[in-house]
């Protein structure tokens, strides 16, 4: 009887070891999978990380929107980084393009990256840039300032109760990563 | 082949080794119990005194006693120490001891790796522990470890990530034993439906256990590689995401939360129908709801992160699948209250602590349930007001059901009889107390007190004096439990308890059927009838 209680202990525990192994395997599946997630739903604010190609739009002059900018800086990335537009009118499926400066403070060369996220979460997916200087990370020679344009449209299909869209960059030092 | 068999009677027939290292090498169940359980009591001191310290800071408005940093420190240590360190431990010490006990059988299933699940619990607290006295302090960022705040974290971040990994492993081992016993060595007579609750919410929690402690773990290996291997799971830099492991941390975090409430249930099942003289009302209405709760558990986790932007379809689901526990959660608190409905009820400590259990439990749900609202959550959300709620559900529900289990087995486990006049002292003392200290803080998070902070605007200073003043009763009021244990260890009362020790207790669970104390060695040949009392 002791043996069979003792076998059935065996097999029981491997049934349960794999249970933990899988369960360890799903926290990190997590990740994948909320990033599909996220992207088929758009819920979290994140823009296309590629240019889009140029789409001709019928222009929608009997809808005006604004759309902000805002400009940060992660921890203390040492950097300047602004923009002379801080909203602007805009009509959906017009070309606009906005310059942002962004200048490196130190002596060494710096590479750093923008994050783009978009306010409300959902209107993301129709904010189409076909140029930014977040597809890629910047590379920054001592003390260099740079002015890089980002050029954008909004999709005519947005629904109607989107009035303002905001749209944040972020610039995380990357160099001691590289 | 005569020496063989020799050695296996000698096996059958040796008592407890002598000295030290009998609690070493133990890998009885009763001895690996009694260390838990005294572990489990020692780290709720540890804790608590850094609650007192939160307090002692709190009791008026400016900085007093200890600097922000450190502050910090003792909200996210308190937090780490009295969950992983006493609630848990002293729930699976309760099952170490009992769980054999009440199913007729000889040990545990694994009694080697029982031993082994409780001393790696000690590396993990003390790991934990030794991040006090690195450079940098201990982690401070709140027990959640949200990244990035956690990743700012000084020498201390991958002590205390291993030691979360250790007392995770050993949470895991120890559900395993737990599962295994369950499954595999209850007499035969004892079918899973006659099991004592106790029994059947550890088996619900030990499945809990195993599929949420490996997601916790791998959710702080990824901020280890963040960290340190350049890895960008949450780093946005990289193209990762903090809310992502927001909703990892949840998944395993909520899950959690009932892993130190179900058996809180058990326990509360099974003294209330001992001391109303009655059986368990809905006996098997109290396992599907145990079983309702944690399959619940792992679908409402974003509850926890109403605030950080959902679309209002996320926050919808959650806020009714919330909801929804309230319903298995209401069948049992009235089945405790129908139980005790017209019974022939005595009011010893082990049944006062039950009775505040279910009364000051269910005022803790009922502000979980404002803050299942995702509207009003807003106001709630990281105010004293989930600090009070909490601490509701965890301080008067499972320290005064751990409590009460302790008042409850204390004259099984020794023989003698604990001192109920203290007893009794110790129970109005903690549950005025109790009030005294959490009750205020509902007031501070309405009106709009931020958790975590080490100094506040004036106009919260009566709210927190008074919470101070409650901390400062409650905790040496403990202290009685601790001189109730050593007299009763010590003989007691001198009065020599019978095998039932409560009247009509043998009616409701095998262990009561053993002398008392029992015998190092207890059901080595199972028995042939089961109590059927708590249908």
């Amino acid at each position: 009887m002791s043996e069979n209680v003792e076998q059935k202990n065996t097999k029981l525990v491997r049934k349960l070891v794999f249970i933990v192994l899988g369960m360890f395997g799903f926290g990190y599946a997590l990740v994948p999978i909320y990033d599909v997630f996220c992207d088929i739903t758009g819920i979290n604010g994140k823009t296309d990380t590629e240019a889009v190609t140029d789409v001709k739009y019928e222009v929608d002059l009997g809808r005006e929107m604004t759309i902000e900018f805002i400009t940060s800086l992660n921890e203390a990335a040492p950097m300047v980084f602004r923009t002379k537009t801080k909203k602007m009118k805009i009509h959906p499926g017009q070309y606009y393009t906005v310059n942002f400066y962004a200048e490196n403070k130190t002596d060494k060369k710096m590479v750093a990256r923008a994050i783009p996220s978009v306010t409300p979460g959902p209107a993301a997916e129709y904010l189409k840039k076909t140029e930014c200087f977040c597809f890629s990370e910047q590379t920054f020679e001592p003390k260099e300032g740079k002015t890089m344009p980002v050029r954008f449209v909004i999709d005519p299909e947005i629904p109607s109760r989107y009035k303002t869209i905001t749209l944040a960059y972020t610039f995380f030092d990357n160099t001691a990563q590289r | 082949m005569s020496a063989v068999t020799a050695e296996h009677d000698d096996h059958h027939d040796h008592g407890p080794a002598k000295g030290i290292l009998r609690w070493i090498v133990t890998t009885n169940h009763k001895d690996i119990g009694t260390l838990y359980l005294v572990f489990a009591l020692t780290m709720f001191f540890v804790g608590g005194s850094m609650a007192l310290i939160i307090r002692a800071e709190l009791f008026e408005p400016g900085m007093q006693f200890v600097d922000p940093q450190f502050f910090n420190s003792m909200t996210t240590m308190h937090a780490l120490v009295m969950v992983f360190g006493a609630v848990m431990p002293a729930f699976v010490g309760l099952a170490n001891w009992m769980i054999p006990m009440m199913i007729g059988a000889p040990d545990m299933a694994l009694p080697r790796m029982n031993n082994m699940s409780f001393w790696m619990l000690v590396a993990g607290i003390l790991l934990l522990a030794s991040t006090l006295f690195m450079e940098g302090g201990a982690p401070a960022a709140g027990w959640t470890l949200y990244p990035p705040l956690v990743l700012q974290t000084g020498t201390a971040l991958p002590f205390a990530i291993f030691s979360v990994h250790l007392l995770g492993i050993s949470s895991i081992m120890g559900a395993i034993n737990i599962i295994a016993t369950i499954f595999n060595m209850r007499a035969p007579a004892m079918t899973l439906m006659k099991m004592p609750l106790f029994v059947w919410t550890w088996l619900i929690t030990a499945f809990l256990l195993i599929a949420i402690m490996p997601v916790f773990a791998g959710a702080v290996t990824m901020l280890l590689t963040d960290r340190f291997f350049d890895t960008s799971f949450f780093d946005a830099a990289g193209g990762g995401d903090p809310v992502l492991y927001q909703h990892i941390f949840w998944f395993f975090g909520h899950p959690e939360v009932y892993v130190m409430i179900l058996p809180t249930f058990g326990v509360a099942s099974t003294i209330i129908p001992v001391f109303a003289r009655k059986p368990l009302f809905g006996y098997a209405s109290m396992v599907y709801a145990t079983a309702a709760i944690a399959f619940l558990s792992f679908i409402v986790w974003a509850h926890h992160m109403f605030t950080v932007g959902m679309p209002i379809a996320g926050e919808l689901y959650f806020m009714y699948a919330t909801m929804l526990i309230a319903i298995p959660t209401g069948v049992k608190i009235f089945n405790w209250t129908a139980t005790m409905w017209k019974g022939s009820m005595t009011f010893e400590a082990p049944m006062l602590f039950s009775i505040a259990f279910v009364v000051l439990f269910t005022l803790g749900g009922f502000t979980g349930l404002m803050m299942a609202i995702a509207p009003v959550d807003f106001q709630y959300h990281d105010t004293y007001f989930i600090v009070a709620h909490f601490h509701y559900t965890l301080v008067p529900a499972s320290i005064f059901i751990l409590m009460a289990a302790g008042y409850y087995w204390l004259p099984k486990w020794t023989g003698n009889m604990y001192d109920e006049r203290l007893a009794q002292l110790h129970f109005w003392l903690s549950a005025i107390s109790v009030n005294i200290l959490f009750f205020p803080q509902h007031f501070l998070g309405l009106a709009g007190m931020p958790r975590r902070i080490p100094d506040y605007a004036v106009q919260f200073a009566d709210w927190n004096m008074i919470s101070s003043i409650g901390a400062f009763i409650y905790g040496p009021s403990q202290l009685i439990f601790v001189y109730i244990v050593y007299k009763t260890i010590k003989g007691g009362t001198g009065e020599k308890v019978t095998d039932e020790v409560w009247e009509g207790a043998s009616k409701h669970g095998l262990e009561w059927t053993l002398p008392s104390p029992p015998p190092y060695h207890t059901f080595t040949t199972p028995p042939e009838k089961v109590p059927t009392e708590h249908f």
